[in-house]
Protein backbone atom coordinates (compact mmCIF):
# COMPACT_ATOMS: atom_id res chain seq x y z
CA UNK A 1 0.00 0.00 0.00
CA UNK A 2 3.01 2.56 0.70
CA UNK A 3 3.96 1.88 -2.51
CA UNK A 4 1.38 2.96 -4.05
CA UNK A 5 1.04 6.23 -2.10
CA UNK A 6 4.59 7.04 -3.03
CA UNK A 7 3.79 5.92 -7.02
CA UNK A 8 1.23 8.59 -6.79
CA UNK A 9 3.07 11.11 -5.15
CA UNK A 10 5.90 10.60 -7.66
CA UNK A 11 3.77 10.91 -10.53
CA UNK A 12 2.74 13.94 -9.41
CA UNK A 13 5.75 15.59 -8.22
CA UNK A 14 7.04 14.39 -12.21
CA UNK A 15 3.78 16.35 -13.84
CA UNK A 16 5.25 19.43 -11.60
CA UNK A 17 8.88 19.60 -12.55
CA UNK A 18 7.40 19.50 -16.26
CA UNK A 19 5.50 22.60 -15.88
CA UNK A 20 6.76 25.87 -17.06
CA UNK A 21 7.03 29.01 -15.05
CA UNK A 22 4.43 31.52 -16.91
CA UNK A 23 2.76 33.15 -14.64
CA UNK A 24 -1.53 32.22 -13.76
CA UNK A 25 -2.34 35.40 -15.88
CA UNK A 26 -0.54 33.80 -18.66
CA UNK A 27 -2.11 30.57 -18.12
CA UNK A 28 -5.71 32.35 -18.28
CA UNK A 29 -4.25 33.44 -21.63
CA UNK A 30 -3.67 37.14 -20.93
CA UNK A 31 -6.39 40.20 -21.09
CA UNK A 32 -8.20 38.16 -23.61
CA UNK A 33 -8.55 35.35 -21.67
CA UNK A 34 -9.80 37.06 -18.16
CA UNK A 35 -11.80 39.11 -20.38
CA UNK A 36 -13.66 36.05 -21.15
CA UNK A 37 -13.69 34.43 -18.13
CA UNK A 38 -15.07 37.87 -16.44
CA UNK A 39 -18.01 37.42 -19.31
CA UNK A 40 -18.75 33.83 -18.52
CA UNK A 41 -18.66 34.30 -14.31
CA UNK A 42 -21.26 37.68 -15.43
CA UNK A 43 -23.36 35.34 -17.14
CA UNK A 44 -23.46 32.96 -14.26
CA UNK A 45 -24.02 35.56 -11.80
CA UNK A 46 -26.98 36.49 -14.49
CA UNK A 47 -28.92 33.37 -14.17
CA UNK A 48 -28.89 32.80 -10.30
CA UNK A 49 -31.44 34.92 -9.11
CA UNK A 50 -30.03 34.39 -5.36
CA UNK A 51 -27.13 36.07 -6.50
CA UNK A 52 -27.72 38.32 -9.01
CA UNK A 53 -30.23 40.15 -6.08
CA UNK A 54 -27.28 41.01 -4.42
CA UNK A 55 -26.39 42.75 -7.74
CA UNK A 56 -29.41 44.96 -8.20
CA UNK A 57 -27.57 48.37 -7.49
CA UNK A 58 -24.76 47.54 -9.27
CA UNK A 59 -23.52 49.08 -12.74
CA UNK A 60 -22.67 45.73 -15.05
CA UNK A 61 -19.96 47.62 -17.01
CA UNK A 62 -18.44 48.99 -13.91
CA UNK A 63 -18.26 45.89 -12.56
CA UNK A 64 -17.00 43.97 -15.27
CA UNK A 65 -13.75 46.46 -15.85
CA UNK A 66 -13.24 46.22 -11.94
CA UNK A 67 -13.38 42.51 -12.33
CA UNK A 68 -10.89 42.09 -15.07
CA UNK A 69 -8.25 44.50 -13.21
CA UNK A 70 -8.53 42.79 -9.84
CA UNK A 71 -7.98 39.63 -11.52
CA UNK A 72 -5.36 40.60 -13.60
CA UNK A 73 -3.45 41.84 -10.12
CA UNK A 74 -4.16 39.40 -8.33
CA UNK A 75 -2.83 36.80 -11.13
CA UNK A 76 0.43 38.60 -11.12
CA UNK A 77 -0.60 40.42 -14.40
CA UNK A 78 0.71 43.52 -16.54
CA UNK A 79 -1.79 45.53 -13.94
CA UNK A 80 -2.11 47.28 -10.34
CA UNK A 81 -5.97 47.14 -8.80
CA UNK A 82 -7.17 50.57 -8.55
CA UNK A 83 -10.62 49.77 -8.03
CA UNK A 84 -12.79 50.39 -4.80
CA UNK A 85 -11.52 48.14 -2.15
CA UNK A 86 -13.24 45.06 -1.10
CA UNK A 87 -14.54 46.18 2.18
CA UNK A 88 -16.09 49.20 0.26
CA UNK A 89 -17.56 47.38 -2.19
CA UNK A 90 -19.46 44.79 0.14
CA UNK A 91 -20.01 46.83 3.16
CA UNK A 92 -23.91 46.95 4.39
CA UNK A 93 -24.64 43.72 1.59
CA UNK A 94 -24.19 41.49 4.97
CA UNK A 95 -23.24 38.64 2.74
CA UNK A 96 -23.66 34.80 4.09
CA UNK A 97 -20.85 32.04 4.01
CA UNK A 98 -23.25 30.25 2.21
CA UNK A 99 -23.66 32.62 -0.46
CA UNK A 100 -20.23 33.37 -0.76
CA UNK A 101 -19.31 30.01 -1.51
CA UNK A 102 -22.05 29.75 -3.81
CA UNK A 103 -20.11 32.94 -5.80
CA UNK A 104 -17.61 30.22 -5.55
CA UNK A 105 -19.39 27.99 -7.48
CA UNK A 106 -20.36 30.08 -9.91
CA UNK A 107 -16.69 31.20 -10.62
CA UNK A 108 -15.45 27.61 -10.91
CA UNK A 109 -18.53 26.83 -13.10
CA UNK A 110 -17.22 29.91 -15.50
CA UNK A 111 -13.56 28.62 -15.10
CA UNK A 112 -14.94 25.56 -16.28
CA UNK A 113 -16.77 26.57 -19.42
CA UNK A 114 -13.15 29.01 -20.64
CA UNK A 115 -11.92 25.37 -20.14
CA UNK A 116 -9.18 26.87 -17.48
CA UNK A 117 -7.46 23.65 -16.07
CA UNK A 118 -8.21 22.33 -12.76
CA UNK A 119 -4.92 23.22 -11.44
CA UNK A 120 -5.01 26.41 -12.85
CA UNK A 121 -8.13 27.03 -11.25
CA UNK A 122 -7.47 26.10 -7.40
CA UNK A 123 -4.38 28.54 -7.92
CA UNK A 124 -7.01 31.41 -8.64
CA UNK A 125 -8.91 30.72 -6.03
CA UNK A 126 -6.06 30.11 -3.40
CA UNK A 127 -4.97 34.17 -4.27
CA UNK A 128 -8.81 34.80 -3.95
CA UNK A 129 -9.50 32.96 -0.86
CA UNK A 130 -7.71 35.35 1.56
CA UNK A 131 -10.43 38.23 0.35
CA UNK A 132 -13.14 36.64 2.19
CA UNK A 133 -12.88 38.64 5.58
CA UNK A 134 -13.83 41.52 3.59
CA UNK A 135 -16.60 40.58 1.58
CA UNK A 136 -18.66 38.83 4.33
CA UNK A 137 -20.85 39.37 7.24
CA UNK A 138 -20.23 43.27 6.72
CA UNK B 1 -33.33 -1.30 13.48
CA UNK B 2 -32.67 1.23 16.05
CA UNK B 3 -31.60 3.88 13.79
CA UNK B 4 -33.89 3.57 11.47
CA UNK B 5 -36.59 5.17 13.89
CA UNK B 6 -33.70 8.16 14.86
CA UNK B 7 -32.86 8.86 11.30
CA UNK B 8 -36.90 9.19 10.64
CA UNK B 9 -37.16 11.35 14.03
CA UNK B 10 -34.77 13.98 12.79
CA UNK B 11 -35.80 13.72 8.85
CA UNK B 12 -39.24 14.75 10.16
CA UNK B 13 -37.43 17.15 12.90
CA UNK B 14 -35.46 18.94 9.79
CA UNK B 15 -38.55 19.10 7.75
CA UNK B 16 -41.14 20.42 10.44
CA UNK B 17 -39.09 23.18 10.55
CA UNK B 18 -39.33 24.20 7.02
CA UNK B 19 -35.88 24.95 6.66
CA UNK B 20 -34.41 24.42 3.31
CA UNK B 21 -31.39 22.00 3.95
CA UNK B 22 -27.76 23.53 3.91
CA UNK B 23 -25.74 23.71 0.68
CA UNK B 24 -23.38 26.24 1.84
CA UNK B 25 -20.36 24.47 2.11
CA UNK B 26 -18.02 24.05 -0.90
CA UNK B 27 -18.33 20.49 -2.91
CA UNK B 28 -16.20 17.61 -0.96
CA UNK B 29 -15.82 20.10 1.98
CA UNK B 30 -17.86 18.39 4.53
CA UNK B 31 -15.89 15.03 4.20
CA UNK B 32 -17.90 11.53 4.27
CA UNK B 33 -18.84 9.28 7.37
CA UNK B 34 -16.42 7.23 9.46
CA UNK B 35 -17.46 3.77 10.95
CA UNK B 36 -18.45 5.46 14.51
CA UNK B 37 -20.80 7.81 12.54
CA UNK B 38 -19.22 10.71 12.73
CA UNK B 39 -17.81 13.14 10.07
CA UNK B 40 -14.71 12.06 9.17
CA UNK B 41 -12.71 10.20 6.71
CA UNK B 42 -13.38 6.41 6.50
CA UNK B 43 -11.95 5.30 10.14
CA UNK B 44 -10.88 9.01 11.67
CA UNK B 45 -13.24 11.70 12.48
CA UNK B 46 -12.48 14.89 11.07
CA UNK B 47 -12.79 18.37 12.48
CA UNK B 48 -15.72 18.77 9.30
CA UNK B 49 -19.07 19.04 10.96
CA UNK B 50 -21.37 16.06 8.56
CA UNK B 51 -22.98 17.99 5.46
CA UNK B 52 -23.23 21.09 3.57
CA UNK B 53 -25.06 23.27 6.53
CA UNK B 54 -23.21 26.88 6.84
CA UNK B 55 -23.05 29.07 9.71
CA UNK B 56 -27.36 29.69 9.20
CA UNK B 57 -28.31 26.80 7.90
CA UNK B 58 -29.20 22.91 9.38
CA UNK B 59 -27.90 19.48 7.25
CA UNK B 60 -29.01 15.87 7.60
CA UNK B 61 -27.05 13.30 6.51
CA UNK B 62 -27.62 9.19 6.32
CA UNK B 63 -25.17 6.32 5.70
CA UNK B 64 -24.42 2.76 5.75
CA UNK B 65 -21.13 1.29 5.14
CA UNK B 66 -19.55 -1.98 4.75
CA UNK B 67 -16.24 -3.30 6.12
CA UNK B 68 -15.58 -6.70 4.73
CA UNK B 69 -11.98 -8.40 5.87
CA UNK B 70 -10.16 -12.11 6.35
CA UNK B 71 -12.48 -12.94 8.66
CA UNK B 72 -14.87 -10.42 10.02
CA UNK B 73 -17.38 -8.16 8.30
CA UNK B 74 -18.75 -4.59 9.74
CA UNK B 75 -22.10 -3.25 8.84
CA UNK B 76 -23.03 0.10 10.04
CA UNK B 77 -25.56 2.63 9.57
CA UNK B 78 -26.56 5.68 10.87
CA UNK B 79 -26.97 9.55 10.71
CA UNK B 80 -25.90 12.97 11.55
CA UNK B 81 -27.48 17.00 11.80
CA UNK B 82 -25.54 19.97 11.50
CA UNK B 83 -26.83 22.58 13.22
CA UNK B 84 -25.74 26.06 11.73
CA UNK B 85 -22.35 24.45 11.59
CA UNK B 86 -21.40 24.34 14.98
CA UNK B 87 -22.84 21.57 16.62
CA UNK B 88 -22.72 18.15 14.65
CA UNK B 89 -24.81 15.30 16.08
CA UNK B 90 -24.95 11.37 15.11
CA UNK B 91 -26.08 7.92 15.91
CA UNK B 92 -25.01 4.87 14.04
CA UNK B 93 -25.41 1.03 15.06
CA UNK B 94 -22.87 -1.61 14.21
CA UNK B 95 -23.10 -4.52 13.43
CA UNK B 96 -19.76 -6.80 13.61
CA UNK B 97 -20.20 -10.37 12.16
CA UNK B 98 -17.60 -13.41 13.40
CA UNK B 99 -18.68 -16.07 10.86
CA UNK B 100 -16.56 -18.31 12.41
CA UNK B 101 -18.24 -18.54 15.93
CA UNK B 102 -21.53 -17.71 14.39
CA UNK B 103 -21.89 -14.41 16.38
CA UNK B 104 -23.04 -11.26 15.58
CA UNK B 105 -22.28 -8.15 17.90
CA UNK B 106 -24.01 -4.70 17.93
CA UNK B 107 -22.89 -1.49 18.80
CA UNK B 108 -24.88 1.24 19.42
CA UNK B 109 -22.67 5.11 18.81
CA UNK B 110 -24.28 8.56 19.99
CA UNK B 111 -22.24 10.89 18.93
CA UNK B 112 -21.56 15.05 19.31
CA UNK B 113 -19.14 17.31 18.19
CA UNK B 114 -18.65 20.79 18.34
CA UNK B 115 -16.80 23.46 15.85
CA UNK B 116 -14.46 25.37 18.30
CA UNK B 117 -12.74 27.42 15.32
CA UNK B 118 -11.97 27.80 12.06
CA UNK B 119 -13.13 26.68 8.56
CA UNK B 120 -11.29 23.95 6.66
CA UNK B 121 -10.89 26.42 3.50
CA UNK B 122 -10.71 29.84 4.58
CA UNK B 123 -9.58 30.65 8.48
CA UNK B 124 -5.74 30.84 8.44
CA UNK B 125 -5.15 28.03 10.92
CA UNK B 126 -6.46 24.58 11.00
CA UNK B 127 -10.45 23.93 11.67
CA UNK B 128 -10.50 22.61 15.34
CA UNK B 129 -13.25 20.63 16.98
CA UNK B 130 -13.82 18.80 20.12
CA UNK B 131 -15.96 15.74 19.83
CA UNK B 132 -17.25 12.61 22.15
CA UNK B 133 -18.85 9.28 21.41
CA UNK B 134 -20.99 7.62 23.76
CA UNK B 135 -20.78 3.22 22.30
CA UNK B 136 -22.85 0.78 24.18
CA UNK B 137 -22.99 -2.60 23.56
CA UNK B 138 -26.43 -4.18 22.79
CA UNK B 139 -25.08 -7.06 24.45
CA UNK B 140 -21.75 -7.51 26.13
CA UNK B 141 -21.55 -11.70 26.38
CA UNK B 142 -18.60 -11.41 24.13
CA UNK B 143 -16.63 -8.34 25.41
CA UNK B 144 -16.57 -10.06 29.03
CA UNK B 145 -15.31 -13.29 28.24
CA UNK B 146 -12.22 -11.45 26.41
CA UNK B 147 -11.76 -9.77 29.85
CA UNK B 148 -13.34 -6.17 28.92
CA UNK B 149 -13.89 -4.43 32.15
CA UNK B 150 -17.32 -2.61 30.67
CA UNK B 151 -19.47 -3.05 27.90
CA UNK B 152 -20.31 0.24 27.43
CA UNK B 153 -17.71 3.76 27.23
CA UNK B 154 -17.11 7.03 26.07
CA UNK B 155 -14.03 8.18 23.94
CA UNK B 156 -13.01 12.40 23.26
CA UNK B 157 -11.04 13.51 20.80
CA UNK B 158 -9.95 16.45 19.53
CA UNK B 159 -9.40 16.87 15.94
CA UNK B 160 -7.39 19.68 13.40
CA UNK B 161 -8.34 19.40 9.62
CA UNK B 162 -7.26 22.12 6.86
CA UNK B 163 -7.70 21.86 3.08
CA UNK B 164 -4.44 23.69 1.53
CA UNK B 165 -6.12 25.38 -1.89
CA UNK B 166 -3.74 24.33 -5.34
CA UNK B 167 -1.03 23.51 -2.67
CA UNK B 168 0.69 20.49 -4.26
CA UNK B 169 1.48 21.54 -7.96
CA UNK B 170 -2.53 23.07 -8.34
CA UNK B 171 -3.84 20.19 -6.64
CA UNK B 172 -5.95 20.77 -3.39
CA UNK B 173 -4.19 18.99 -0.43
CA UNK B 174 -6.18 17.98 2.74
CA UNK B 175 -4.93 16.65 6.33
CA UNK B 176 -6.13 15.76 9.81
CA UNK B 177 -5.19 15.20 13.29
CA UNK B 178 -7.20 13.66 15.68
CA UNK B 179 -5.93 12.69 19.35
CA UNK B 180 -8.36 10.41 20.82
CA UNK B 181 -8.81 9.51 24.65
CA UNK B 182 -10.10 5.91 24.87
CA UNK B 183 -10.18 2.46 26.16
CA UNK B 184 -12.43 0.96 23.92
CA UNK B 185 -11.37 -2.63 22.65
CA UNK B 186 -11.74 -3.01 18.68
CA UNK B 187 -14.02 0.26 18.32
CA UNK B 188 -15.57 -1.00 21.34
CA UNK B 189 -17.04 -4.25 19.85
CA UNK B 190 -14.67 -6.27 21.71
CA UNK B 191 -15.74 -4.02 25.29
CA UNK B 192 -13.75 -1.20 26.98
CA UNK B 193 -10.80 -1.36 29.04
CA UNK B 194 -8.80 -4.88 30.49
CA UNK B 195 -7.48 -5.77 33.01
CA UNK B 196 -5.12 -3.00 34.68
CA UNK B 197 -5.99 -0.89 32.50
CA UNK B 198 -7.06 2.98 31.78
CA UNK B 199 -7.73 5.27 29.11
CA UNK B 200 -4.99 6.67 27.08
CA UNK B 201 -4.41 9.05 24.16
CA UNK B 202 -4.23 7.69 20.96
CA UNK B 203 -3.13 9.68 17.25
CA UNK B 204 -5.10 9.25 13.99
CA UNK B 205 -4.67 10.91 10.59
CA UNK B 206 -5.75 11.62 7.81
CA UNK B 207 -4.41 12.88 4.12
CA UNK B 208 -5.88 13.22 0.86
CA UNK B 209 -5.36 14.62 -2.17
CA UNK B 210 -8.55 15.98 -4.75
CA UNK B 211 -7.74 14.72 -8.19
CA UNK B 212 -10.91 16.98 -9.35
CA UNK B 213 -13.28 18.70 -7.60
CA UNK B 214 -15.01 15.15 -7.40
CA UNK B 215 -12.66 12.68 -6.64
CA UNK B 216 -10.13 12.59 -3.51
CA UNK B 217 -7.33 9.96 -3.41
CA UNK B 218 -6.14 9.59 0.49
CA UNK B 219 -4.90 7.46 3.45
CA UNK B 220 -5.77 7.34 7.40
CA UNK B 221 -3.72 5.97 9.85
CA UNK B 222 -5.63 4.73 13.50
CA UNK B 223 -3.62 4.01 16.38
CA UNK B 224 -5.27 1.58 18.52
CA UNK B 225 -4.53 0.59 22.31
CA UNK B 226 -3.97 -3.82 22.94
CA UNK B 227 -6.06 -3.86 26.25
CA UNK B 228 -7.22 -6.93 25.84
CA UNK B 229 -3.50 -8.86 25.20
CA UNK B 230 -5.18 -9.82 21.83
CA UNK B 231 -2.42 -8.03 19.77
CA UNK B 232 -4.74 -5.31 19.28
CA UNK B 233 -3.05 -3.55 15.88
CA UNK B 234 -3.10 0.14 14.46
CA UNK B 235 -5.59 0.21 11.86
CA UNK B 236 -4.77 2.11 8.17
CA UNK B 237 -6.01 2.54 5.16
CA UNK B 238 -5.78 4.08 1.47
CA UNK B 239 -9.28 5.40 0.14
CA UNK B 240 -11.16 7.20 -3.03
CA UNK B 241 -13.89 9.25 -2.46
CA UNK B 242 -16.23 10.52 -5.19
CA UNK B 243 -18.97 13.35 -4.33
CA UNK B 244 -20.85 13.82 -7.72
CA UNK B 245 -22.65 16.94 -5.78
CA UNK B 246 -24.19 18.00 -2.91
CA UNK B 247 -26.56 14.95 -2.38
CA UNK B 248 -24.18 12.12 -2.45
CA UNK B 249 -21.14 10.91 -1.80
CA UNK B 250 -19.65 7.20 -2.19
CA UNK B 251 -16.27 6.11 -0.45
CA UNK B 252 -14.39 3.05 -1.37
CA UNK B 253 -11.52 2.25 0.58
CA UNK B 254 -8.63 -1.26 1.02
CA UNK B 255 -8.20 -1.33 5.10
CA UNK B 256 -5.16 -3.36 6.62
CA UNK B 257 -6.49 -3.67 10.53
CA UNK B 258 -3.97 -6.31 11.68
CA UNK B 259 -4.97 -8.61 14.19
CA UNK B 260 -8.27 -8.95 15.68
CA UNK B 261 -9.66 -10.71 18.18
CA UNK B 262 -6.39 -13.67 17.67
CA UNK B 263 -7.25 -13.67 13.91
CA UNK B 264 -3.88 -11.62 12.27
CA UNK B 265 -3.41 -9.90 8.51
CA UNK B 266 -6.87 -8.75 8.46
CA UNK B 267 -7.48 -7.31 5.38
CA UNK B 268 -10.64 -6.08 2.68
CA UNK B 269 -12.83 -3.75 1.09
CA UNK B 270 -14.76 -0.98 2.54
CA UNK B 271 -17.30 0.60 1.10
CA UNK B 272 -20.18 3.96 1.76
CA UNK B 273 -22.05 5.93 0.64
CA UNK B 274 -23.62 8.77 2.35
CA UNK B 275 -27.00 11.27 1.26
CA UNK B 276 -27.02 14.59 1.62
CA UNK B 277 -30.97 16.85 2.29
Amino acid sequence: MKKTVCLLFAIILTACTSTTNSTLYQKLGGQVGIERLTDSFINEIGNDKKILAYFMDANVAHFRAGFINHLCALTDGPCEYKGDSMVAIHTGMNITEADFNRVVDLLINAMDEQKVSHTVQNKILAKMAPLRPEIIRI
Amino acid sequence: MNWLNVFTGLFIAVYSLSVTAGQGKLLGTPGVSQIEGSAGGGLVPWAQLAGYASEDEFAINGFCSRADVTDYSLDVCGAQINIFDRVELSYAQQRFEVPALDTTIEQSITAAKVRLYGDIVYSPWPQLSLGVQHKSLDDGTVATLVGAQETRGTDIYLAASKLHLGALVGYNVFWNLTTRYSDANQLGLLGFGGENTSKELLFEGSAAIFLSREIALGVEYRQKANNLGLGEQDWQDIFIAWMPNKYVSITAAWLELGSIAGAKNQTGWYLSVTGYW
